[in-house]
């Protein structure tokens, strides 16, 4: 048997007997992302669409000074409320979405014809209360144009004088496009989970066996320290690997969770799309591993090995927060870029569309390539004096 | 067979090393003595190829260790300073590590981890997991680990560090066994008075140099002195750090 598989399966025997080993690389690391990815998307879509259909509540101070927008706002189905004590505090405090307060000059103002000031007390921060907000300004920009119609008849000119523009909002957004942004993140949950699910073992394997003073002792048997450290990077791609592929199952599980009626659509990824994603992303396990196995090679602590290792993590976040900010259209670079690659292809293949073999073979083989100059520069690092030395 | 000619090294400005020479034969027990600080743990890891000596050869079974690492590596069985066992397994399975890193085929591995557990005394916790091992029991297992391969040439660093009484006469017991089938064995140690038990052959250090070496009778004569503590002393210049 060759030395490195003797590394690479005692690694993973051992590392397979600790509990915390298992429950980060195996269950927290890969499930985080799509129970978390299940929760955000019912929330949202829940979100969205309660506030559209539910009955506006709209609390409104002064409202005996203008009796006939009030009046108004009731016909519309608009739920009037006695407003609270101190309006601000309420909004503040999220007690009230958005309160309308109708000041006592209001009457006067309307009376003489001039301007009348409303105040509308919301925060704009809170993008839940946003869709309040939006239909019960919608609301009162629509009685103000109703009364300036009015008084532009009784003067005798035609309303159109003064709206030279008619506006209708066509808005094609559909639920599916709405999720969008949140299935966008998707391939950064996949990387990250490759990268959590290696990062204990390669801390393990080094800094770990270098601090339990065991370290020395294998460097001493005729092994080369290549050998030893393929072994080694090997059995963290394989958690790293393992973890990935748990994450795109239970991508799986939890979309399939997520009620048709909710979304108006089937968010289901099919097993099919599944595999492709597998075969795309795999490669990242590699990459995760070797990266991971150089960055514990070069700290001098169990704890220095896990404060880069932990920076190191959000690396994945990079072309993935891109391409949400900026979607784009897979170019050739961006294919073969590390990474980048992935998050393009997973994204095209969430989409439904199709993706060319070559593509995913270009993708792969530059990632691959990418990882042996790590697994090059990790062998460096593992022939130098001051990695064998424990203190 | 070990040679050591002229080696030194040095950490930076620290000169640890400055031109050690030795030869540790076969059949023999060889003992480096010196106070701690003294350069053994330096030289000896340069003789398992751990650290690159600035200067000097070494030679095992007249193999040259800066040329061929691997070959020297692979005639040599070592206790190093550090000896960690991997916790989640157990002692046996420890030992069958190295056993495989050292190229056994599996029955050769079975035959040998078995005749070591037995040799060792370490039925005991043979399936027992390493953590929580005793002091005595680490040491057994990692003395295991280093011999799995039948080495001619043993080399270890303070191997009684930090054992009781009883589990250092039964070392001391195990390494006179391995010097009368003839192999060669070299420990360090800062403790005179098992080095003076145990040595055939001693060589002192202090401050990176070899001050004086010989049989103890030979030490004696060398420096006219009455008892080998006086000795020591004459020779290394201060008795300081040499009681255990």
């Amino acid at each position: 048997m060759s030395a490195w598989l003797t590394v690479f399966i005692k690694e993973v025997r051992e590392n397979a007997r600790d509990r915390r080993t298992l429950a980060s690389a195996l269950l927290y690391g890969p499930l985080v992302g799509p129970v978390l990815f299940a929760v955000m998307m019912v929330f949202i879509m829940g979100q969205q669409r309660d506030q559209a259909e539910q009955v506006l509540k709209l609390p409104v101070i002064g409202a005996e000074r203008a009796p006939n927008l009030v009046a108004w706002l009731v016909q519309q189905g608009v739920e009037v409320q006695s407003a609270p004590e101190d309006p601000e505090a309420a909004v503040r405090e999220q007690h009230e979405d958005v309160v309308l307060r109708i000041p006592p000059s209001y009457a006067e103002h309307w009376s003489q014809g001039h301007t009348a000031p409303l105040d509308l007390i919301y925060d704009g921060s809170r993008t839940h209360a946003a869709t309040t907000v939006r239909r019960t300004r919608a609301l009162l920009e629509t009685y103000g144009r109703q009364i300036a119609a009015l008084r532009l008849q009784v003067r005798g000119i035609a309303p159109e004088v003064v709206e030279p523009l008619a506006v209708v909002d066509r808005d094609l957004a559909t639920a599916q496009s709405r999720t969008g942004m949140l299935m966008a993140m998707l391939p950064y949950f996949l990387i990250l989970s490759a990268f959590v699910g290696g990062m204990y073992l390669a801390i393990d394997t080094t800094s770990g066996e270098r601090e339990r003073q065991s370290l020395e002792p294998l460097l001493i048997t005729p092994v080369s320290r290549a050998q030893i450290m393929l072994g080694k990077m090997l059995a963290t791609s394989a958690y790293a690997g393992a973890s990935l592929m748990i994450c795109v199952a239970a991508f799986v599980v939890s979309l399939g969770q997520i009620p048709v009626e909710l979304t108006g659509f089937a968010l289901a990824l099919p097993l099919r799309t599944a595999l492709m994603i597998v075969i795309v992303v795999l490669p990242i396990a590699l990459l995760a591993a070797s990266t991971q196995t150089v960055v514990a090679a070069m700290a001098k602590s169990f704890r220095e090995a896990q404060t880069y290792l932990q920076f190191l993590v959000l690396l994945p976040a990079v072309p993935s927060l891109v391409l949400v900010v900026n979607p784009m259209k897979p170019a050739l670079w961006m294919v073969m870029t590390p990474l980048f690659g992935q998050s393009a292809l997973i994204g095209e293949l969430l989409r439904g569309q199709s993706v060319s073999g070559a593509a995913i073979v270009g993708c792969s083989v530059s990632t691959v390539l990418v990882s042996m100059l790590f697994a090059a520069l990790a062998v460096r690092l593992y022939q130098s004096e001051r990695l064998a030395i424990s203190g | 067979m070990i040679e050591v000619s002229n080696v030194r090294r040095a950490f930076g400005t620290l000169q640890a090393v400055d031109g050690v020479s030795f030869i540790a034969a076969d059949g023999q027990i060889t003992g480096l003595l010196g106070p701690n600080g003294a350069g053994k743990t330096t030289t000896l890891r340069m003789l398992y190829t751990l650290l690159r000596p600035d200067a000097g050869s070494i030679r095992v079974d007249d193999i040259d260790v800066l040329e061929n690492p691997l070959e020297a590596r692979r005639r040599l069985g070592v206790l190093p300073d550090a000896r960690g066992l991997y916790k989640r397994f157990t002692a046996r399975e420890n030992i069958e590590y190295f056993g495989r890193l050292q190229g056994l085929d599996e029955s050769t591995l079975q035959r040998r981890v078995d005749e070591l557990i037995r040799r060792l005394e370490m039925q005991d916790i043979e399936h027992r997991r390493a953590d929580g091992f005793s002091q005595g029991q680490r040491v057994k297992t990692a003395i295991a680990r280093a011999l799995v391969h039948d080495p001619r040439n043993i080399v270890l660093d303070e191997p009684t560090n930090g054992l009781d009484v009883m589990s250092t006469r039964s070392l001391r017991r195990y390494l006179l066994q391995l010097r009368d089938e003839g192999r060669c064995v070299v420990l360090s140690s800062h403790i005179m008075q098992e080095v003076a038990a145990l040595c055939d052959h001693i060589v002192v250090i202090a401050h990176g140099r070899v001050v004086a070496s010989g049989t103890s009778a030979a030490l004696l004569e060398q420096t006219g002195a009455s008892s080998l503590e006086d000795a020591f002393v004459e020779v290394i210049g201060s008795g300081e750090g040499l009681m255990a």
